[in-house]
């Protein structure tokens, strides 16, 4: 076998997922780690389908890209599950299953008598992991809840926005309350079957999104544990205590680009001063002499001393100037390119698309092509987080149509 | 009392800062062992977080950095002088009884110290190793240095915050550092599942930039398939709603100091309770293709509610009619305030040989059988040495005395 067709880390492991919008994510990974992902929807399709972006803007449940990305490498079957037969097929498919993934409002499946506590006991291997807004019991947890309030609600949206705090903080984009949700959803599988290896046992996992944003807001909440200080939002940097400065500047051809920490060493500031000369650019820029004045420096400027010093403080700020000076007469990737070649960590702000097109992508294999023979033609989806030349992930296939597996059931029923 | 759900996993960990201490965090909280490799002679400052703010009192030095303690509960400390040939020993000696090599130094730097992955499969041929950094170790960038804000940049996530016509807000905070730890936890169990299956051990790369970019799937196919970029007029505006659309969906001014309410119709039935409660009678706003073409003015209409009420009893008010709703929470309102967080037990306090008792993150999942458990804090530099060197690989207590003597731990 090649690399291209071996087996994932999950092959084998078969997971029974619920369709749902805040765990697609979470089945999606898994299903690129090879597990075999069952996603369970009802008969007319899940609701998701009738999500934009749709194929050609025609709106169908076999055209919209959300669920084609969410549910690529998954199997698809339909049941209505408020039909007794249909639930008799549902519990034969969990009896088969290595693990139960969904995201329902809380007691939904009790009262179908198809939850883990109903279904348990006849299945003592079995992992059930639950993903809702506030956990299953916590004093919250029966609100309504979309990706917007738990971001909100949990933290990240306190720390996100701009320096003006008339203009509202903001939600980053991509539902990533419901993503962040997901991915410890995932984590807990992986862990939950670690531990079965280890005792035989399954057991019931209660992933909260609310608590999952809570604790993947950095300093937002560490800086409060710690020292009962409230980080203020920035545009474009860190929320802190104090305000920081621009790393954001606007390149020659429109594209922004984070202009990382000033030079401090020696090294950097002769980087620089070479930099600017080979781009003809050190007669227009006046403070040039602090910058050969840097470059004789015998130790690293301390930042305690920007402010007090006036020679690091002008150092320091024409450091500053100058790196934003070079990216607004270049481009944004002759920026980046050009820092980061000379030792500079600097970034590009990348549009979601022109991520694929990047080198670095290109040469890891990131953007894959994945058929749609129904269409006659195939089209590039996102591809691996890591590469694991072993146990690689991959996206497998296209994300089913309605109820294209249900040939499962049959077997089982 | 420890978790028992990793307790059969000792991990030789190199790990730092939190895009790959955020990793091995995870797996510590559910009781692997975690042995935490540092550097005697610099104090094990590469991971710069060891000093640094926030502080829990005035004390400061390489003992008491908040974020360190905060990222690195439940691991052992080990210092291992990797200078000298009996620190690599040492490391050899700890890498053999190991499952798994972790690190998120820059690419090459474990190369460099002796222990590249030809290395480590000599000492124990099964290691599955995992390297972790801004554009993983394969590729024209992997030279590149990054931090949480250039991988957020590169990876399109930066972009995707922020207002039409205004720069990117990007995210707040290091999104990604979080999210390079959690996949690099995810790589290293996925890798371990596959070797308990087959046998065989490996060299996963993580590019925490790669890892970021499947998190924008179809924002990203809007493009590969119908030729619709994100830069575009008009784009991004993240407090809307991209996919599915609603209207309302956004932020509102409250009443009080940078007080917020975040709210949203998800159908025609949400908008009916928001339109009842705030005495909104516009027909423009019936369906939701009237309430998107008039986006603009319907915000004002709810800002005009929003901005007079306190913001959580506002978000009750539409709670209360099952319109979701939230207040933005400030970090005391959600840490100090908010009765699902305390119910989850979402803050444990750990204690750290320096700076006491500290409350840390908790762990946004409960398990049945085998739940977390974080009671101790960050190790202090060394802490667990005799523990390790002694207690695991055999050394006596006078060897130990004279690796200290001479520079090694």
């Amino acid at each position: 076998m090649t690399g291209n067709d071996l087996p994932g880390a999950l092959a084998g492991i078969r997971v029974v997922e619920l369709a749902g919008e805040a765990s697609a994510y979470a089945g999606l990974l898994l299903a690129g780690m090879g597990a075999e992902v069952i996603v369970v929807e009802p008969p007319d399709g899940h609701h998701t389908r009738g999500f934009e972006p749709f194929l050609h803007d025609e709106p169908d449940p076999e055209r919209s890209l959300w669920w084609w990305h969410y549910n690529a490498s998954k199997l698809g079957v339909t049941l209505d599950l408020g039909d007794e037969d249909a639930r008799d097929r549902f519990r034969s498919l969990v009896a088969t299953a290595d693990v139960v993934l969904e995201s329902e409002r809380p007691g939904r499946l009790g009262d179908l008598g198809i939850d883990h506590d109903t279904l348990r006991a006849d299945h003592p291997e079995l992992i059930w992991v639950s993903l809702t807004p506030f956990g299953r019991s916590g004093p919250r947890s029966q609100e309504e809840s979309i990706d917007l309030t738990v971001l909100a609600a949990g933290g990240p949206v306190w720390s996100c926005g701009y320096d003006d705090h008339a203009i509202p903080p903001q939600r980053g984009g991509g539902n990533q309350g419901y993503q962040t949700g997901s991915v410890f959803a995932v984590l807990s599988t992986l862990t939950a079957l670690l531990a079965r290896d280890h005792s035989g046992q399954g057991q019931f996992v209660d992933v909260s999104m609310h608590a999952a944003a809570n604790v993947t807001t950095e300093f937002g909440s560490v800086q409060w544990l710690v020292a009962g200080d409230e980080v203020q939002r920035q545009t474009g940097r860190h929320a802190a205590i104090e305000p920081t400065t621009f790393t954001r500047a606007l390149s020659a051809d429109g594209i922004d680009v984070n202009t990382g920490f000033p030079p401090r060493s020696a090294r950097d500031f002769a980087v620089v001063v070479e930099w600017m000369e080979s781009l003809g650019l050190k007669d227009d820029f006046e403070e040039f002499f602090f910058l050969e004045m840097g470059a004789q420096l015998e130790e690293d400027l301390h930042l305690s001393q920007v402010g007090q010093d006036p020679e690091v403080t002008a150092m320091f700020g024409a450091a500053r100037e100058a790196v934003r000076f070079i990216s607004e007469n270049i481009t944004a990737y002759e920026f980046f390119i050009g820092a980061q070649e000379r030792g500079l960590a600097v970034g590009i702000i990348y549009s979601p698309e022109e991520v694929l097109a990047d080198p670095h992508f290109q040469e890891r294999g990131f953007p894959v092509e994945v058929e749609h023979e129904d269409l006659g033609r195939s089209f590039t989806y996102l591809g691996a987080p890591y590469i694991a030349p072993k146990s690689p992930y991959r996206i497998r296939h296209r994300a089913p149509h309605i109820g294209e597996h249900n040939d499962l059931l049959e077997a089982l029923a | 009392m420890k978790s028992e759900a990793l307790s059969h996993i000792r991990i030789c960990d190199f790990t730092g800062q939190l895009a790959g201490a955020g990793a091995t965090r995870w797996m510590a909280a559910f009781g692997a062992e975690i042995i935490r490799i540092e550097d005697p002679v610099r104090l094990g400052k590469w991971d710069v977080l060891r000093g640094t703010s926030p502080f829990v009192d005035d004390r400061r030095g390489h003992e008491f950095g908040g974020c360190f303690n905060n990222h690195n509960v439940e691991k052992l400390g080990v210092t291992l002088n990797l200078r000298t040939e009996r620190g690599k020993e040492l490391l050899a000696e700890i890498i053999s009884v190991s499952d798994a090599v972790t690190e998120n130094f820059a690419a090459g730097v474990l190369e460099r110290l002796g222990f590249g992955y030809d290395r480590l499969r000599k000492i124990k041929p099964d290691i599955l190793y995992v390297s972790n950094c801004g554009f993983g170790h394969i590729g024209p960038y992997r030279k590149y240095k990054t931090w949480g804000p250039i991988v957020q940049a590169c990876c399109g996530l930066t972009f995707t915050s922020g207002l039409p016509d205004m720069p990117s807000a990007g995210w707040g905070y290091s999104y990604m550092d979080h999210h390079g730890g959690n996949f690099m936890a995810m790589a290293i169990m996925a890798g371990l599942i596959h070797r308990s299956r087959t046998g065989e051990g490996q060299w996963i790369d993580m590019s925490c930039t790669d890892a970021g970019a499947t998190m924008l799937g179809p924002v990203a196919l809007d493009y590969t398939v119908n030729g619709r970029p994100l830069r575009r007029d008009g784009m991004p505006y993240s407090n809307r709603s991209q996919f599915p659309a609603m209207a309302p969906h956004g932020i509102y001014e409250a009443d009080g100091h940078d007080a917020w309410l975040a709210l949203a119709a998800r159908d025609d039935r949400d908008w009916q309770a928001i339109a009842g409660l705030m005495g909104i009678d516009d027909s423009r706003f019936d369906d939701l293709t009237g309430r998107l073409a008039h986006e603009d003015e319907l915000d004002d209409a709810v800002r005009a509610w929003s901005s007079g009420r306190d913001r959580f009893k506002a978000a009750s008010e539409l709670q209360a009619v099952g319109v979701p709703a939230a207040g933005v929470a400030k970090p005391e309102d959600r840490i100090d305030n908010d009765l699902n967080t305390e119910d989850w037990g979402l803050w444990p306090t750990v204690t750290h040989g320096e700076m006491g008792r500290v409350r840390v993150d908790g762990i946004p999942a409960h398990f049945s059988e085998t739940d977390w458990v974080l009671e101790r804090g960050g190790p202090l530099l060394g802490q667990h040495n005799r523990q390790i060197l002694g207690g695991l690989l055999g050394h006596s207590d006078a060897e130990l005395a004279d690796l200290a003597a001479e520079g090694v731990i």
